[in-house]
């Protein structure tokens, strides 16, 4: 990704506020925050950032591979700055028993908090008894804790009568995702009781936090499905360049930004008027595993690709504007064109936080290439957001042509973990 | 079938030490200065002394019984250390090894049959781990099993390959999975003798360039997927028998230790996890799950024996496993109508959800289980 930036695509959708861009950023503005006003930002915006600089002369949290701090009012890994690796899982409780669930969800905040400062499992990789099993898996050994967050979800079935006494507790806003037309998902790339969205800078520190967390929850928790994404599809930095998806364009334009507490309060917080009880401070959480028809994406014209989207390939300017981030005259576009039917302001103003991140699982079987889009997508409630805007989405846009959804998931992902004592799901379970 | 477990390295030493100098002492007729004479009577097992030092130890054997008599060497957990067998009356024999500090048993068994005479003997020098009375114990009934498990197998594996020997394939087909059942309960020990698995229990794509494929697969394959035996898969059957023979009488000089067994047990679910979920072991037949049955069998047959040290030292860790194993033999359950019989469905039937529900269920048990031996040995 060197010079440039990559990006999200299939979501300029969603509305997003803009990831500036523009000039031939450095690699390092493009990682991390690119200013120190951004970082004082972040901290306002409730410590869910990268908690970067302590100089005068700010490192970048990617460089510095700096621990985003676990603790706060929303969890990390929302508002912080997107990192540029995903490890996502979505997990069956298999437990019946809520005691044992209760008890799963404290040694796995124990476990994050320790894993997301940089620090090993328990008693660590080596050193233990030679007959035992180390506590930590040891990959991540020497390793920065390169920005690792780590974010909790519960699905919907959790919350099913005669499990854990939760139907009661299922908060409104969590419905099942209508069926969209022209979704093809496969149940085993869809749901699950719970999700743990780890990113990081580094590949390796996301994949060790996952296995870690699916070791522990064995016996009372399995893994459904997990996917792997590298290229950050959308930043919430609006600083830095705007990254590309696969299909090459511009994602994530107008994403809203980690600092920006207004829009996140508008928008992504779950706030005391929503009278959500344990999700306060929370979100919801949508993930959607979009399938790309690279190869015939690829033998499209240029001039239906930029038709497609509503944008130029080069430099993401909407139709008729020549830079990124003029504003865009929809009716300039085409009805169908994605960045019109995304946009804001042809769906009642509904904004979502984006952080997807481009996959690839090699090929197919057919010689294809098995990649897109897993997109993700924070909002303070679906049926205002996420679903009114895929519905448009999926009648209309005419990417659908090239790419199709074919795993799904929707989780409330409850507020931070407030401290020491506290863990995740505690005021869901009390 | 897996690398080899336990101390296999250890184990292979000790057998060629005790060949090789077994071979010397026949040489010595028992003169030796510093030999520990034993005197074998038919009602006694008289030792000159009670204390030795460790390194090589002579036993200069009498009978002056009027039965033929065998003696051992026997670690406290029952492993054989030395032997000799048909030792005539009013003969002499010497029997030697290589022993390390710790208590050892000196076994007369008059007329070769039964517990025999026991005399415990201490040697001393040189440093070992220590074990505990109830570690012994534990390792001692483990012995026991294992070896009984072999003394199972030998006349159901006769039936088989006597069936397939004389081209009885629908006899041989019927008793394939139950002549298999002894050996996948103790499979890492019998995996311990590294020369024994591959000749037995190895799959088709196991095998090395020229290695010539013999053993239960081999059968399997002949029986299910060719659906006929010709003249060579009527030669493989006694082969089979044999190589069986040969972990029948070895088997018992296996090096087991409390921490051996708690691995072992992990291991047995290793087997599953690996081989028997996946439907790879038992590709042609499908009785997948009548081994996987009896992995974990084998494997609560250790924790049941180390339960009593680890619920001192790691009492969570132990209910956590009574747990497991409970719901997995339960969910195992679902799959025979008669919870007595070991007539399973057939795995080709078993669908891609109940698989992944069995495998969550294997990793539920094997993650805990892994903690085992360091509950043991705490």
């Amino acid at each position: 990704m060197s010079e440039k930036t990559q990006n999200t695509a299939v979501d300029e959708a969603a509305g997003a506020t803009a990831e500036t861009g523009g000039r031939a950023p450095s690699r390092r503005a493009l990682l991390g925050w690119g200013g120190a006003g951004l970082a004082l930002g972040a901290v306002a915006a409730g410590g869910a950032v990268a908690a970067v600089r302590t100089e005068s002369d700010a490192v970048p949290a990617a460089d510095s591979g700096a621990a985003v701090p676990f603790h706060g009012p929303h969890q990390a890994g929302i508002a912080t700055a997107v990192q540029d690796r995903l490890h996502f899982a979505a997990f069956d409780v298999t437990t019946k028993d809520r005691a044992e669930l209760i008890a799963l969800l404290k040694e796995w905040t124990r476990a994050a908090e320790r894993m997301t400062a940089g620090h090993a499992v328990g008693d660590g990789a080596y050193g233990g008894l030679a007959q035992a099993p180390p506590d930590d898996t040891g990959e991540a050994l020497g390793l920065k804790p390169s920005r690792l967050t780590l974010t909790i979800g519960f699905g919907p079935s959790l919350f099913a009568k005669g499990r854990f006494g939760l139907e009661d507790r299922r908060p409104e806003s969590l419905v099942d995702l209508p069926k969209f037309p022209g979704d093809n998902l496969d149940t085993a790339r869809s749901g699950g009781d719970l999700c743990v969205q780890a990113c990081a800078d580094d590949p390796q520190v996301a994949v060790h936090a996952i296995r870690n967390l699916a070791r522990i929850g064995m016996g009372r928790t399995a893994i459904r499905w997990s996917q792997l994404g590298f290229g950050k599809t959308s930043s919430t930095t609006p600083d830095a360049q705007t990254p590309r998806n696969m299909m090459g364009f511009k994602d994530g334009t107008r994403n809203i930004s980690g600092t920006d507490t207004a829009a996140l309060d508008k928008h992504v917080w779950v706030g005391e008027k929503d009278k959500a009880g344990w999700m306060t401070g929370g979100s919801y959480l949508v993930a959607r595993r979009i399938r790309m028809h690279i190869e015939t994406w690829d033998r499209a014209p240029l001039q239906e690709q930029e038709d497609v989207f509503g944008r130029d390939k080069g430099e993401g300017a909407p139709v008729g504007k020549s830079k990124e981030r003029d504003e865009p005259f929809l009716k300039a576009m085409l009805p169908t064109a994605h960045v019109r039917l995304a946009h804001p302001d042809s769906n009642d103003g509904a904004t979502i936080l984006r952080r997807g991140y481009s996959f690839t699982d090699g090929t197919d079987g057919l010689g294809r290439l098995d990649a897109g889009l897993f997109f993700l997508a924070y909002q303070r409630d679906v049926r205002k957001a996420f679903i009114p805007l895929q519905r448009r989405l999926a009648a209309h846009d005419a990417l659908n042509q090239y790419i199709q959804h074919v795993g799904s998931a929707h989780f409330a992902v409850p507020p931070g973990v407030r401290d020491k004592d506290d863990w995740w799901g505690r005021a869901l379970f009390s | 079938m897996r690398a080899v477990r336990f101390s296999v390295a250890t184990a292979a030493a000790t057998v060629a030490a005790l060949t090789a100098v077994t071979g010397c002492a026949q040489k010595s007729d028992g003169k030796g200065d510093g030999a520990l004479q034993v005197v074998a009577k038919d009602d006694a097992c008289e030792l000159s002394k009670k204390k030795l030092p460790a390194g090589h130890v002579e036993l200069a054997v009498q009978n002056k019984g009027s039965k033929v008599t065998e003696v051992y060497v026997l670690f406290p957990d029952d492993r054989i250390a030395a032997e000799r067998e048909n030792i005539g009356p009013g003969t002499k024999a010497t029997i030697t090894a290589e022993v390390k500090a710790g208590s050892y048993n000196v076994v007369c068994k008059p007329g070769m049959k039964g517990e025999g005479i026991r005399q415990q003997i201490e040697v001393t020098g040189g440093s070992v781990a220590k074990r505990s009375p109830e570690m012994d114990k534990a390792v001692a009934e483990y012995r026991t099993y294992v070896q009984a498990q072999a003394d199972e197998t030998l006349p159901k594996a006769k039936k088989f390959t006597d069936a397939v020997a004389a081209g009885d394939i629908e006899a041989a087909k019927k008793i394939y999975a139950d002549s298999r059942l002894g050996w996948e309960r103790t499979e890492p020990v019998a995996e311990s003798f590294g020369d024994i698995d591959p000749k037995v229990d190895l799959r088709e794509d196991g095998l090395e360039d020229g290695q010539k494929w013999t053993g239960w697969h081999r059968l399997e394959k002949a029986l299910w997927h060719d659906k006929k035996l010709g003249a060579e898969e009527k030669a493989l059957a006694p082969v089979l028998y044999k190589d069986l023979l040969d972990w029948q009488k070895r088997v018992g000089t296996a090096e087991i230790t409390p921490t051996s067994m708690a691995n072992g047990a992990k291991e047995l679910l290793d087997e599953v996890a690996t081989g028997k979920v996946t439907g790879e072991e038992e590709r042609y037949s499908h009785t997948d799950l009548i081994d996987f049955k009896g992995n974990v069998e084998g494997a609560e047959k250790s924790y049941e024996l180390l339960k009593p040290i680890a619920s001192k030292n790691d009492a969570a860790l132990t209910a956590t496993l009574d747990k497991r194993f409970a719901e997995l033999n339960t969910l195992l359950d679902k799959y025979r109508k008669d919870k007595s019989s070991y007539e399973f469905t057939s795995y080709e039937k078993v669908g891609k959800a109940d698989r992944k529900e069995l495998s969550d269920a294997v990793n539920a048990l094997a993650e805990p289980l892994s903690k085992l031996a360091a509950a043991v040995t705490k």
